[in-house]
């Protein structure tokens, strides 16, 4: 008597989705996962809950995450120094405090434009905002108006390079510094204190 | 530190490197933009170089300190006016001390968020560091420089004499077209017409090359000029048929 297997519609659809995710060279959302694989998105979410639990950090070489509003996968942080040999990473290389402070403009108040990080930084911010373009962290989003300064917004290979799900997981800009009310305040309590 | 160290003052910045006192050269000239300046780049530089000369406290050192203090404070208010073209935005001129001192800390506060922030990315980064993915097709990292094995250098000339030897010429023989003699096939042409009466010169040629079926066909021509054949073909290019004409 021969057994015969029942092969699970899920186990199918998550094969589709791990040949998709393989090809695919940037994070593909749910939504695209689900259109192009002619399923439902309930069933992709599924699925990826199914491909996250076999591609993930000590089991698999390859690791499925969740970066940058989609799904993607990546090499699993064991084999770094491997890989590390065999490509170069020139979107991160040498980023700048200038770059990352610019970079922090953006991601933040983004859309923005080239003079309004200049206002917050208190220099120029041409050379910076066209190296971040030039390395794709950045990209232009239309101008402040007609014939306005041009906006820059975070891409997202910004997100995924930094590991971030979306621009949302970003922390609080007011709890990463003190108010100006807390800094002003400290700047007249050392002003008294030499006025003293 | 002395006076000629100021003006020669070494600086390292983004947008420039040099003397500081080429810098004020090329600030005053518009051949640098200020704005692109880092003036706490060159604070830091006249700093680091006072703390190296290791001179002690004298007069001459307070008078160096306030020259560069004037031409930094001369700096910064070129550069805030560079920043800040449009003057009615300002409108400092209308505030009242304590307002001035608000917007300033409003301003310093903002820029201090997203200093912090910058850190958090960089720490973010760092973090980050193990975690490689594709990008479309990634530029391969340089392959790692492998050392010559020790070379005996008899071999390596005895290797440069093969290749500085006179190479043999090419030969062009598979080139060359081999005409057989047309009497080849006046003699064959004649042995089959001493069997038969008649054939057909394109059966009896059809397995040769064009080459040798050109030969045979100007021997075919030689035995009609000798009156030794007739020739007969329906039409052009249809097969032509070879009689005796004995």
């Amino acid at each position: 008597m021969s057994l015969r297997l029942v092969e699970n519609p899920v186990d199918r659809l998550a094969r589709t989705l791990e040949a998709l995710l393989v090809i695919a060279s940037s994070p593909l959302s749910i939504e695209e996962l689900a259109a192009v694989s002619e399923d439902e998105t309930e069933r992709v979410e599924t699925a990826l809950g199914l491909i996250a639990s076999r591609y993930r950090e000590g089991r698999s070489g390859i690791v499925l995450e969740h970066v940058a509003g989609g799904y993607a996968f990546r090499a699993a942080r064991e084999a770094a120094e491997a890989c590390a040999r065999l490509v170069e990473r020139p979107v991160q290389r040498g980023l700048s405090q200038a770059a990352l402070e610019t970079l922090a403009v953006v991601a933040y108040l983004g859309p923005v434009s080239r003079p309004e990080i200049a206002k917050i930084r208190g220099v120029a911010a041409d050379s910076t905002v066209a190296g971040l373009v030039e390395r794709g962290l950045i990209a232009e989003a239309g101008r402040e108006c007609d014939g306005g300064a041009v906006r820059y917004r975070a891409t997202p290979l910004f997100e995924r390079v930094f590991g971030l799900s979306g621009l949302s997981e970003l922390p609080r800009l007011d709890d990463l510094a003190e108010g100006s009310e807390e800094l002003r305040s400290r700047l007249e309590e050392v002003a008294g204190r030499r006025g003293a | 530190m002395n006076v000629v160290a100021v003006r020669d003052l070494d600086l390292d910045l983004d947008a420039f490197e040099g003397p500081f006192d080429l810098l004020l050269t090329l600030v005053l000239k518009d051949e640098v933009e200020l704005a692109d300046v880092e003036v706490a780049g060159v604070i830091l530089a006249f700093l680091t170089a006072k703390n190296a000369a290791h001179s002690p406290r004298t007069e001459q050192e307070l008078e160096l300190a306030g020259e560069f203090l004037v031409l930094i404070a001369g700096l910064l208010e070129l550069k805030a006016r560079g920043l800040f073209p449009d003057e009615d935005e300002l409108a400092f001129d209308d505030l009242d001390p304590e307002e001035a001192a608000g917007e300033l800390a409003e301003r310093l506060a903002l820029y201090r968020r997203f200093k912090a922030a910058a850190g958090w990315l960089e720490e973010r980064l760092a973090a980050e560091s193990d975690r490689y993915f594709r990008l479309g097709p990634a530029p391969l990292a340089p392959v790692p420089e492998r050392p010559l094995a020790p070379q005996d250098p008899v071999t390596l000339a005895s290797a440069l004499r093969q290749l500085a030897a006179e190479p043999p010429a090419p030969s062009l023989n598979h080139l060359e077209l081999r005409f057989p003699p047309v009497s080849l096939f006046l003699d064959r042409f004649r042995a089959v017409l001493s069997r038969r009466r008649r054939f057909v010169f394109d059966r009896e040629v059809d397995s040769l090359s064009r080459v040798e079926q050109a030969v045979a066909f100007l021997a075919l021509l030689e035995l009609r000029k000798t009156g030794e054949i007739k020739l007969g073909q329906l039409a052009p290019f249809e097969p032509i048929t070879v009689w005796s004409a004995a």
